[in-house]
């Protein structure tokens, strides 16, 4: 399997490249036609982009250009706002380990602070989702439940399963499961549209909405097993294979024991 | 080297070695012991049941390694169930083994070829039960009952004609019209074209007069989904594009295979997958079939804005949505 | 005379008296039954079928078959409020508000998921071992009926509870109903009782899953067991096994306790499973609506292979005349499906057309003694297990980092190219395994022990075999092929003569076998 999956990275970089290269010249297009920039309000405020630019400089900038302007293998950052590098930095998903077919989530290299500094300079380039504060995403206040569940299956499920499990996408992309992921990181998810995932824009999807969602996800997380083992909550198909495996093969033993002549 | 005794026959009956059961009184007696202490699990397990659902409430969990978080209820009663009936079944067929006969016997079998006499005494009495009822002679009768039989098989079929109304033109239509409004599904809210940044989704329903109380076989064909992409990236004939909306392109949510709904939104490779069968279609090419069963592409709805600036449908589909079927006219 | 045989006694006179029927009673008791722990399949099917009417039963006491909107307002959290069916809300109060009726839930599907795998267990172990040969043809026909049926019957239970998986199913068997030239579309609006997914459907399929199919079940098993009773169990060969007779346990006590403790056994064992296990949680799924859908859909096991059949289709349709015709519908999940079990239904009797061989058989074959036959089973599963994981692409892909457009590509080509290749490895093995008895016979069994000869060579000591299993070694009967001539006497093409030669060629290269061991050989190996 594993000399399989290097093979199918190794492969797949060529298209992967491509598609980096066209999003890194297609976003640079649309944000030089942007003409609002956002202005430092403050010495502090300066201070931290400034040490965020330092971070930038030494981790990202390989890859995302001097100005975070993009480069070949990595779109341009300009605009992507601040909830952005906090989703991605945050989730350990930046700076990506290899050229793979999609980021994964891993232990994050910077500290909390680093991302901050780095958030806040990539804020500065260009407005864009900033990052949602603790007083918004009060869920257990603010959300339903039952709501929250109706959204997920019109608008989530057919990616990140019934349960929030995870699912394929082509080409070996993954909607990644999203159990035992922050509620901050949810809300930026839905906002940015990392990666394959389409942006939720807050008036289609208000914020209220969002928060629903939220709390239906993590009642799915929380929700003890109610019929016994879940075995993933990913359908049938563990399920048939448990019916051969233990079912038919504990049966099969037992026939077996029941025909053998006692000695 | 020796191979003395190749049997090429049934000459050597099987050896009978006694069990330890039969000749140990001590092992019959262990045998007997393991027995009763099988069926008294047997009845543990069935109290184990009983106090389960008398005394153990709904809300009780209790953590087990690998299981997780478990309803002591449900767990209760299950396993009590399965010791009880279980261990019945282990203990009948230990005894069995241990201590009921296990000398095997021999039946015979035979042939089941009736005899020739047999045979053609039956043939007589069918030839002759033919001849009395004379249906090789009386035509007319033999004509008629097949007529009878030919139509007595329509009825039933016909009888179940009211199980369903007629198609008529339900599958070739949809609720959209010139003018309807995409409303938000759920919340069915009116949408704005400013609303979508590029890279964001929505599914979207026709607003319809009573919009709580949507059927589902509306449901069934009636979702839309809504994509904002960079208007560079369309690839689509000048028609398909007059029928976009600044960069924003709607397309019917059903599969145009089995008609599952189609959602899945690659927002980078602009590909959305359908989770049944794999169907993917090509957002920036009209939604064309580049992977999988899907032999077209979904249909594209035709979109602008009302004076109020909200996005509405300019026409109605101009094609069936959804899986193909025999009256659809495809060309 | 103790009391308990007192009691007997006279209830047996007491019913004898009026029915007569001691005599036959008789007879029926001194049945024996071989044993082989592959002759229990069968029976797994069977029980896990009672278990199927008496967990099912317990569920209509609660099921409400409607597809009436409710508001659910039960004890489940995360749905309270939603508008749903009413067969869905009664499915919920089931597992949640009904003292083990989750548990019963589960135990009715995990029975019929136990159900539908025995019964190919089962099936496969009649078909390995040739069982299925004259006189049996009619219970293996009757057998691919009761498969047949029981797809159709766990499609429909599934389908029940109404769930946004089970909707997804139901919205897809729709689709293939269209699908069908002329009637197609008239036929899933009756059954459906309008445009999809109507109001009819969930009715319709309860009444056909608990009453009509159900009864079709049981009266076909009953003939299935009255055949198997009446013609005899057949046996495996071995010394004092022969077409003649059937060695084993007569059915009272050792084999009615046996059987009966292993009802006990298998109703045991689904309980377990359904007290640790979870299946189908229709709570996580939702209520069904059409314009939603959940990553992974898939149907249970037994029809995955038709799904992934579904998915592994071309995408070809016919545009003509204002008609469409969806092949990729069409073909996968009717015709191929068709063409199976037509084909599967129909193999004793092209089996013995091939070999000419009429004679009834009750011991039954050794797998490797008839290596196209066997070989024919395996490029079969093989065939299945492709569409079947094919089936499972997403799921595949997620745990193990693959891509479904891999997985997909692999099953489009492997769905062609591995059944034969499973066809030719089986049948050398086949042979193989073959030699290798005949080397046993003529060599015994290898001990591992090494002798120095006093010339210096070194030579494995080999012990000579016991008779029984020499006598089983031996016990098979050497194919042959028919000879069949394409002219008669006087030289003249015969009527036919095209079926005849394919008949010689199928013949010829079915009678393919290791030679057994002659007498003259055997003389000869106890002269040395």
């Amino acid at each position: 399997m594993k000399r399989l999956s290097r093979y199918r990275r190794h492969k797949a970089a060529g298209p992967a490249l491509l598609i980096f290269a066209l999003l890194a010249i297609g976003t640079t297009f649309s944000v030089a036609s942007a003409t609002v920039k956002a202005s430092p309000t403050s010495f502090a405020r300066s201070a931290v982009i400034d040490e965020g630019k330092q971070i930038f400089l030494k981790g990202c900038s390989s890859c995302h250009g001097l100005n975070a302007e993009g480069g070949a293998v990595a779109p341009s950052l300009i605009g992507v706002g601040a909830a952005s590098v906090d989703f991605q930095v945050g989730t350990g998903r930046m700076p990506m380990a290899d050229m793979s077919q999609q980021a994964m989530r891993k232990k994050p290299v910077y500290n909390a602070e680093e991302t901050a500094a780095l958030a806040a300079y990539v804020a500065s380039l260009a407005p864009g989702p900033a990052i949602p504060d603790d007083s918004v995403l009060n869920y257990e206040r603010d959300g339903n439940t039952a709501q929250g569940g109706e959204l997920f299956r019109n608008n989530c499920a057919m990616c990140h399963n019934f349960a929030g499990q995870g699912g394929a996408l082509t080409q070996g992309k993954y909607a990644p499961t999203l159990m035992g992921v922050e509620p901050k990181y949810i809300y930026e998810a839905l906002i940015t549209g990392p990666q394959s995932m389409p942006v939720f824009s807050d008036k289609t999807i208000t914020p209220a909405e969002k928060l629903s969602l939220i709390k239906w996800i993590k009642a799915a997380e929380a929700e003890p097993n109610l019929g016994g083992a879940t075995m993933g909550r990913i359908g049938p198909v563990t399920e048939g294979l448990l019916a051969w495996v233990l079912g038919i093969g504990l049966l099969i033993g037992i026939a077996v024991w029941l025909t053998t002549r006692a000695r | 080297m020796s191979n003395e005794l190749v049997p090429t026959d049934d000459s050597i009956a099987p050896a009978h070695a006694p069990r330890s059961t039969d000749i140990n009184p001590k092992a019959e007696k262990r045998a007997e012991q393991q027995i009763a202490i099988l069926f008294g699990l047997s009845a543990l397990g069935s109290l184990l049941l009983i106090y389960s659902y008398v005394f153990v409430t709904k809300d009780v969990f209790i953590f087990i390694p690998i299981m997780g978080n478990q309803n002591a209820q449900q767990l209760g009663i299950g396993i009590g169930m399965a010791m009880s009936l279980f261990f019945i079944g282990i203990a009948a067929i230990h005894w069995a083994k241990t201590l009921m006969s296990d000398v095997e016997v021999v039946n015979h079998r035979h042939e089941f070829r009736s005899s020739d006499e047999d045979r053609e005494e039956f043939v007589k009495t069918v030839k002759n039960g033919v001849a009395a009822a004379g249906l090789g002679r009386r035509k007319l009768i033999k004509r008629s009952l097949g007529v009878a039989i030919g139509f007595f098989a329509l009825p039933p079929v016909l009888l179940l004609r009211d199980l369903g109304p007629l198609p008529k033109k339900q599958l070739e239509t949809t609720n959209w019209k010139a003018g309807t409004r995409l409303l938000t599904d759920p919340g069915n809210r009116p949408i704005l074209a400013s609303d979508l940044e590029v890279g964001a989704v929505v599914q979207v329903l026709p607003a319809v007069e009573n919009e709580d109380e949507r059927p589902l076989s509306d449901i069934a064909k009636d979702p839309v989904l809504l994509i904002r992409l960079r208007e560079q990236d369309f690839q689509l004939t000048p028609e398909k594009l007059a029928m976009t909306h600044n960069g924003i392109i709607a397309f019917s949510k059903i599969c145009s295979h089995m008609g599952c709904a189609v959602a899945l939104y690659e927002q980078q490779t602009k590909h959305l997958l359908c989770p049944c069968h794999q169907s993917t279609f090509d957002v920036t090419r009209g939604a064309k079939v580049i992977f999988g069963p899907a032999a077209r592409p979904l249909p594209q709805l035709d979109i602008t804005v009302d004076g109020e600036g909200y996005l509405i449908a300019r026409a109605a589909f101009n094609e069936p949505v959804g899986p193909s079927f025999w009256e659809r006219n495809s060309q | 005379m103790t009391p308990v045989e007192k009691t007997i006694g006279n209830a047996a006179n007491f019913v004898d008296e009026r029915l007569g029927a001691a005599g036959w009673v008789k007879k029926s008791l001194n049945k024996v039954f071989p044993d082989h722990w592959s002759f229990m399949l069968g029976e797994v099917c069977m029980y896990s079928f009672v278990i199927l009417l008496l967990s099912g039963t317990f569920l209509t006491f609660w099921f409400d078959p409607s597809q009436r909107d409710v508001i659910y307002n039960g004890v489940y959290e995360p749905l309270k409020g939603l508008k749903m069916s009413a067969a869905y809300a009664s499915t919920l109060d089931i597992s949640f508000e009904v003292r083990g009726g989750l548990l019963m839930r589960q135990i009715h599907h995990w029975a019929a998921n136990i159900f539908m795998a025995a019964i190919v267990a089962h099936l496969l172990r009649v078909f390995f071992t040739g069982a299925f040969r004259k006189p049996r043809e009619f219970n293996w026909i009757l057998g691919i009926l009761l498969l047949t049926l029981g797809l159709v019957e766990g499609l429909f239970g599934y389908s029940l509870p109404d769930d946004l998986l089970s909707g997804t199913g139901l919205r897809i068997t729709s689709a293939i109903i269209q699908a069908l030239p002329v009637v197609g579309t008239y036929i899933s609006f009756f059954l459906f009782g309008g445009a999809f997914p109507g109001t009819g459907f969930i009715p319709r399929i309860f009444t056909l899953h608990i009453l009509i199919i159900p009864g079709i079940f049981l009266a076909v098993i009953t003939i299935h067991v009255m055949l198997v009773w009446y013609q005899k169990h057949t046996q495996f060969p071995g010394v004092g096994r022969t077409e003649k007779n059937v060695v084993g346990h007569p059915i009272l006590p050792v084999y009615m306790a046996k059987a009966g403790g292993f009802f006990f056994v298998v109703f045991g064992v689904i309980a377990f499973l359904s007290a640790v296990a979870s299946i189908n949680p229709i709570w996580l799924y939702g209520p069904y609506t059409p314009g939603q859908i959940s990553a992974g859909s898939q149907p249970d096991w037994y029809m995955g292979w038709l799904d992934g059949l579904v998915r592994m289709a071309p995408p070809l349709e016919t545009h003509a005349f204002g008609h469409t015709i969806s092949w990729n519908i069409l073909i996968p999940a009717l015709i191929v499906p068709g063409i199976l079990f037509t084909g599967m239904a129909l193999y004793p009797f092209i089996e013995s057309w091939i070999t000419g061989d009429k004679r009834e058989h009750h011991l039954l074959d050794r797998p490797r003694n008839v290596p196209n036959r066997t070989a024919l089973g395996v490029m079969s599963i093989t065939f299945v297990m492709v569409a079947l994981i094919n089936g499972g692409n997403d799921i595949l892909a997620t745990n193990f980092h693959l891509s479904i457009n891999q997985i997909m590509w692999f099953s489009r080509i492997g769905i062609f190219v591995l059944p034969p290749i499973a066809f030719v490895i089986t049948k050398r093995l086949c042979l193989s395994l073959q030699r290798a008895d005949r080397d046993l016979l003529l060599h015994g069994s290898e001990t591992g022990r090494l002798l120095r000869l006093p010339h210096g060579e070194f030579v494995e000591v080999h012990e000579p075999i016991s008779a029984e299993k020499a006598f089983l070694l031996q016990s098979h009967e050497e194919p042959i092929a028919l000879e069949l001539s394409e002219v008669d006497s006087r030289g003249v093409r015969r009527p036919g003569a095209l079926k005849n030669k394919v008949q010689r060629r199928l013949s010829k290269a079915h009678a393919v076998s290791v030679p057994k061991v002659s007498e003259q050989e055997l003389k000869e190996i106890e002269h040395h």
